[in-house]
């Protein structure tokens, strides 16, 4: 694996396997009555959080403390970033610190990147503006092996605000990866110029689409697109990209839905199609956690030995 | 003053010859007590004139001053340099222009044309007063709002008609604002891969289009600054055809640099009009060369070092280009057979002279034509250290590349402003 985690294309066939095959392990963990490995013990691992996500945050916490590395965390709010200083600066006081790796989120694209440029510990991605997200993209390629079997060969509809999604770009360059054949699903104003480059394929009509999908992935709406213009109303996106009961029932027996979180139901995903037995929101949240811990553990340069050597 | 004798010398690359130079022009014999210079093997160009220049100067002396500057395009091989109207405060009143004017005079270096804005604070509502500009000391001719457009029809409209009473000409920055808010880069697979707000092209086309159709329609002038995309050459090109009063400028990143770079998320690479695809750089090419674009405009636009580094979304954008120019020039032009040196002193000298109505730059190097002149090694190669700049800007995108070409010397009206690659 690379040094650093910054989009999913970092990630060769073989790691991305590596990875999942390393949560697994670790998930066992979570089943024991006590979570902890010593494998981390004496690192440092900032949680850098630029922008508020207390879901993000805390399972990249939880993912870091249970290996038993020290954590920090270090957030805009109340920091000397609100008070001004720059990226750059940020980074040199970490890098002073000692951070063995850095978990970063951040409203800008790209700030993961610069990050990694001025420091020497490992950088993982934890979102950034409307670029990647390639531990979610992690965790629910772990979720549809878990449900599924199996990534290769599944079809994943991908449904939502393409354009401004971190979730989206990460899990198409992860699912072509690891051989799954995706379709994004939006309205045309949701997808970038540029789309027909992905290596993915492209529709308008959701209908279409679900006889078709083993998994739907879908994307949250974020407010302000609500109001941007980029569709007429909220109630005629509901409409046509939204999945309720009717369009649940066009999916094939064993389909899957997704959502990454947090969600607008009653908008992008109805509450019964929410909490049915399709949904996987919740084991997503779960799988967050032995993924994090998967690629902290493989960055940081963590022996799998450890893990079989048992808790603490 | 004492004169030159400049040994070995080949004007517009034709054979080695000899130029004289006498009292600040061109003459055909050794002049008495005249200096010898071992020009063996060196191109000679008419001094370049810049079309497009920010000097920063007054307002953000942190990232440039007047100098410093001009100091850099000396070193550039240039010796007329066109500054931007977008300083602070704004160029947009007859004193501010006379104070740039008289900058450049005292620096010396290179002679400084102030461009006005064409609106008052570039707020793109209410004309500047134009003809003060034109008639103070500065004797302004190149109008621009740079860095912003001109977007409104009717503003547009009546700037250009306005500039007709003393042939003034608008520089427009095209760019549709609505198309772009927020825009970082690009808008194609770069772009959407990247997760960055894109800049499309039809946001700069439909303005040249629009202005086009304007300036025929009142019969003004108007000059395209920096135009980066197949589009634009395609609409230039019309309008040309049509006869209509319009020329247009590239920047050499433009011709070299493609959004591939973007990918580093590094901040030097971020300029507007962004950095277009590899087509885009082709058809810049082909429209220099055979004179839909007119000319090579550097769009040197210095940066204080905080404003760069930075992540993408929050740095300024601009790249520095007075000492990397005739370089990069040779190298996407002159290097791939799309312009020969005559070509290159057309480009780089004589149209934006004309463009700029300046009467004594973009001559001849002919006897009785005022001795502005630049000494080019061809077969040197050097690579390019921020660090070593003039400018005070860091903000090269060429950075640690090796380009082919150097300046040797620079003479401004017969007197050495830069000697052996060095500051005279």
């Amino acid at each position: 694996m690379n040094r650093h985690l910054l989009s999913a294309a970092d990630l060769s066939r073989d790691d991305a396997v590596l990875v999942l095959d390393t949560a697994e392990e670790l998930a066992h963990l979570a089943d024991r009555p006590i979570k902890k490995l010593p494998t981390l013990r004496g690192r440092t691992v900032v949680n850098l959080f630029f922008e508020d996500s207390t879901r993000t945050r805390t399972s990249f916490e939880v993912a870091a403390k249970r290996l038993s590395a020290d954590v920090i965390n270090f957030s805009a709010k109340g920091s000397s970033v609100s008070k001004g200083e720059s990226l750059k600066d940020t980074a040199l006081t970490l890098e002073a610190m000692g951070a063995d790796a850095v978990v970063v989120r951040h409203s800008a694209s790209g700030a993961p990147h610069r990050l990694a440029h001025w420091i020497r510990g490992s950088v993982v991605n934890a979102g950034d503006g409307t670029h990647e997200h390639p531990t979610q993209a992690l965790l629910d390629a772990f979720t549809m092996r878990q449900r599924l079997g199996r990534v290769e060969g599944l079809h994943v509809a991908v449904v939502g605000d393409v354009l401004h999604s971190r979730v989206a770009r990460s899990n198409v360059l992860l699912l072509h990866t690891l051989g799954a054949d995706v379709t994004l699903v939006a309205p045309p104003t949701l997808l970038p110029v540029g789309v027909e480059t992905w290596p993915c394929n492209v529709s308008f009509d959701l209908d279409a689409v679900l006889p078709k999908s083993d998994v739907v992935m879908m994307l949250r709406v974020q407010r302000e697109r609500m109001y941007g213009g980029f569709f007429p109303t909220t109630r005629e996106y509901a409409r046509r990209y939204g999945v309720d009961g009717r369009r649940m029932a066009l999916l094939p027996d064993d389909a899957i839905v997704m959502h990454p979180g947090p969600m607008n139901r009653g908008v992008e995903i109805a509450a019964e199609v929410a909490d049915s037995v399709r949904s996987t929101i919740v084991e997503q949240v779960a799988n967050g956690v032995s993924v994090r811990m998967a690629v902290l553990y493989l960055l940081l340069g963590g022996a799998l030995t450890d893990v079989n050597e048992g808790a603490v | 003053m004492t004169g030159w004798v400049l040994d070995g010398v080949r004007p517009l690359g034709a054979p080695p010859t000899t130029l004289y130079v006498e009292d600040g022009v061109f003459v055909d014999t050794a002049p008495a007590g005249a200096q010898t210079y071992d020009a063996g093997g060196l191109i000679a160009l008419p001094g370049l004139v810049d079309l497009h220049t920010h000097l920063r100067e007054p307002g953000r002396e942190d990232a440039e001053t007047v100098e410093t500057g001009t100091l850099a395009a000396a070193l550039g091989g240039f010796t007329a340099v066109h500054a931007m109207a977008n300083t602070e405060p704004v160029a947009d009143v007859a004193g501010v222009v006379e104070q740039v004017w008289r900058l450049g005079q005292d620096a010396g270096h290179c002679d400084v044309h102030p461009v006005g804005a064409v609106t008052v604070g570039l707020r793109g509502e209410h004309l500047a007063e134009l003809g003060a500009m034109a008639e103070s000391a500065a004797r302004v001719r190149v109008f621009s709002d740079d860095g912003h457009c001109v977007s409104d029809p009717l503003v547009m409209r009546r700037a250009l008609e306005y500039l007709r009473a003393f042939d003034g000409v608008i520089a427009q920055h095209a760019q549709e604002p609505r198309l772009t808010e927020g825009a970082q880069m690009n808008e194609g697979a770069q772009s959407s891969r990247l997760g960055l707000a894109g800049w499309p092209a039809v946001a700069e086309e439909a303005v040249i289009a629009r202005d086009c159709l304007l300036a025929a329609h009142v019969g003004g002038r108007v000059h395209f600054c920096h135009v980066s995309t197949a589009g634009s050459v395609e609409l230039v090109r019309w309008a040309k055809g049509k006869g209509w009063n319009v020329t247009a400028e590239v920047t050499p990143h433009h011709l070299f640099l493609t959004d591939d770079e973007v990918e580093t998320y590094d901040p030097v690479f971020k300029v507007n009009p962004p950095l277009r695809t590899a087509d885009d750089v082709a058809a810049l090419r082909a429209a220099l060369a055979d004179g839909t674009i007119d000319v090579v405009a550097t769009d040197h636009a210095p940066h204080a070092l905080e404003d760069k580094e930075t992540e993408w979304a929050a740095a300024s954008f601009g790249m520095t280009g007075l000492e990397t120019a005739v370089s990069v020039v040779i190298a996407a032009m002159i290097e791939t057979g799309h312009l020969d040196w005559a070509g290159m002193a057309d480009r780089m000298s004589v149209r934006p002279s004309r463009i700029g109505r300046l009467t004594g730059q973009g001559q001849p190097l002919t006897p009785g034509a005022p001795a502005n002149l630049v000494l080019i090694d061809a077969d040197a190669s050097w690579t390019v250290d921020p660090r070593q700049s003039a400018s005070r800007g860091r903000n090269t995108p060429f950075a640690g590349r090796t380009l082919p070409g150097r300046v040797v010397a620079t003479l401004l009206r017969g007197r050495a402003t830069v000697l052996d690659g060095k500051p005279a």
